[in-house]
């Protein structure tokens, strides 16, 4: 995908909810559940980004885990 | 929607432990929404009761790290200024309170902690971020509302209340 | 090894949804210590890995990262395969260091970020920059993150002098939604371009035919690969947190590229807090890909195509990963400067049954009769963090 069009799809999105009616349906003080470090998608980056770069370095496939791949000739 | 919330009526006294008036939109220079909570004494403290004194109401959750860092600053604030004629409330807005409760053993206030475990203070006053303050003049009406904390907002508030003290 | 970028995203979102401050949140001030222990297939890798997260006043966060990777490592002098310890094998010994700085700007509901890595190993020099843009919305619900990466690699080769470059380029859209009280919603794009010297000088394919076999019945030749590579990867993943304070979640990720590589990943993972200051954690990775389109165990001649690769990444195979974690933590009364800290120990167990990839090291088998290769490793990891 170019990067032109996902800048256009995250500026439309942007603009929508200047205008938007939705009301956020969950307010912040009910966010005490979410708000709990065991909710976090990484709790401790240091080992997140370890374990993306052990199965990076063994498997074909790459991205979308959240992680910046640094580039190195493992393997 | 907001024409939607305009249309809640008065929640007769029997019922809920807390006091709802219509609920329109929170604005400076408006009365101050009524309410009536339970408080960490058992007590029940009501809005109308610190009428003639100025209040700050913060909002606040044992799990926001923000709330947190604020306390002891807002501690400090009323220990100077509660013989000034300013009161401070603290509202929990934690369905459950036993966190906010072992948290304020750990770190004591001695300001009122009022319990919202139904949020009905919360939607009262849109909390729409945390921690969020409200500062009250002496008639009761809202004046400044400040949403989230940042370092050095505490001086925002001294500057606000002494504003007010002199009125 | 990787920087920080999203995960700083998906950190930040977890403050962000402390719901704290009608802007945004950076992530906490931290400082922790990773020792990591790879051990399988003929190799054992282990090494540190620092991160420091600190901000500077209200708006700005600062992260860096120190890693090693201290490589031992068995490979079979005929076939170049990386062995386990067998006699005839010989040992190597190489340590790649990786360097890493980021930052994030906080502008009302809109994050900032920018970073560099810089890796090295005595044959390969990685450059990496990447900058990212992340807005909340819909009351602090939703955020929506677009990012880039570019890379500038130099491969080189042991006793030549060999220079080559690689250029990477990569684009990731993501985004985070709260979508009950009790659920969050990710979903993660991202495409990788590559162009250049992507395969490694020291490799080797195999093919039978040949005039004059070695001692176990085929030639070898280095590998070609074509010079660009563009993958397209997607991914979503749910978070759940269940009544009895504990979490679930799930996560698959769909990959393709231009290589004919087609890869699915599904994770579960369970979180759940014990006694006072305990969590334990829960993981099973399920992995699988097809081979790429020029792969092959075993060709039928010398120059059979145009494009030529043995690689085990580049196989058909089936992974699973299974993992257990323990966290403790404490409150250091002593050190006020300390708000909190924890221990960690994780242990993963890795196996990859590889369906074409065969262990050409054994003497005595007719090539293409060898049986197929199954990777079986230990990870362990042992880290310190500090909250200040």
């Amino acid at each position: 995908m170019t990067a032109a069009a996902a800048l256009l799809a995250a500026a439309g999105l942007a603009a929508l909810t200047a205008c938007s009616p939705i009301q956020p349906w969950v307010k912040p003080y009910e966010r005490e559940h979410l708000a709990d470090p065991i909710m976090s998608f990484s709790r401790d980056p240091v080992s997140t980004n370890y374990s993306e770069h052990v199965f990076e370095s063994r498997e074909g496939a790459r991205g979308a885990t959240g992680t910046v791949g640094g580039g190195c000739g493992c393997n | 929607m907001k024409f939607a919330s305009r249309c809640l009526f008065l929640l007769p006294l029997a019922f809920a432990p807390a006091l709802a008036t219509s609920i329109g939109e929170l604005r400076t220079g408006t009365p101050a929404p009524q309410f009536q909570l339970t408080s960490s004494s058992g007590k029940p403290l009501s809005l109308t009761e610190l009428k003639g004194r100025i209040v700050l109401v913060n909002f606040w959750a044992s799990w926001c790290g923000p709330c947190r860092k604020e306390m002891p600053l807002l501690e400090q604030l009323n220990r100077q200024y509660r013989s000034k004629g300013v009161t401070l409330v603290g509202v929990d807005v934690e369905p459950d309170s036993t966190a906010a409760i072992d948290w304020l053993k750990a770190t004591p206030v001695s300001f009122p902690i009022l319990f919202d475990v139904d949020s009905k203070v919360s939607k009262l006053y849109q909390v729409e971020g945390m921690p969020n303050t409200v500062i009250l003049d002496r008639q009761g009406n809202v004046r400044y509302i400040h949403r989230g904390y940042n370092t050095g907002a505490e001086n925002e508030y001294l500057d606000q209340i002494r504003a007010l003290i002199r009125e | 090894m990787h920087g920080r970028r999203n995960y700083t995203r998906l950190v930040a979102l977890a403050g962000l949804l402390l719901g704290c401050a009608q802007a945004g949140v950076l992530p906490d001030d931290r400082a922790d210590i990773l020792y990591h222990h790879y051990n399988g297939g003929g190799m054992n890798i282990q090494g540190p890995s620092i991160l420091v997260r600190k901000k500077i006043g209200d708006h700005v966060s600062l992260a860096g990262n120190y890693y090693v990777d201290n490589i031992t490592g068995h490979v079979d002098t005929i076939s170049g395969a990386s062995v386990d310890a067998i006699s005839g094998a010989s040992t190597y010994h190489e340590k790649r260091t990786q360097e890493s700085l980021s930052i994030d700007v906080l502008q009302g509901k809109t994050t900032y970020s920018a970073g560099y890595i810089s890796g090295n190993e005595p044959d390969y020099r990685a450059r990496t920059a990447f900058a990212s843009v992340s807005e909340d919305m819909f009351g602090d619900l939703t955020t929506i993150s677009f990012g880039f990466t570019r890379g500038w690699d130099k491969v080189g080769e042991r006793g030549t002098t060999r220079n080559d470059p690689l250029e990477r380029r990569n684009w990731q859209l993501s985004l985070a939604q709260v979508l009950t009280r009790n659920l969050l919603l990710g979903l993660n794009y991202e495409t990788s371009e590559s162009e250049g010297f992507l395969n490694n000088p020291y490799r080797l394919v195999r093919f039978i035919s040949c005039s004059a076999p070695n001692a176990r019945g085929y030639c070898t030749q280095p590998e070609q690969y074509p010079h660009t590579r563009t993958g397209n990867a997607g991914s979503g993943q749910l978070k759940y947190y269940l009544p009895w304070h504990a979490a679930l979640e799930g996560h698959y990720r769909i990959y393709s590229d231009t290589w004919g590589i087609v890869a699915h990943t599904m994770e579960l993972g369970y979180t759940q807090p014990v006694f006072r200051s305990w969590t334990i954690d829960g993981h099973a990775r399920y992995y699988r890909q097809n081979h790429a389109d020029f792969y092959s165990d075993l060709f039928p001649y010398q120059d059979a195509q145009n494009f030529l690769a043995r690689d085990r990444e580049l196989a058909t195979f089936k992974s699973l990963t299974l993992g257990l974690g323990a966290s403790w933590e404490f409150h250091p009364t002593r050190w006020t400067w300390l708000q909190k800290g924890t221990m960690n120990l994780r242990w993963d167990r890795l196996k990859i049954k590889y369906d074409d990839y065969r262990e050409d090291w054994l003497n005595g088998l007719l090539p293409g009769t060898e049986p197929l290769y199954t990777l079986n490793a230990n990870i362990l990891q042992f880290f310190i963090s500090g909250w200040f």
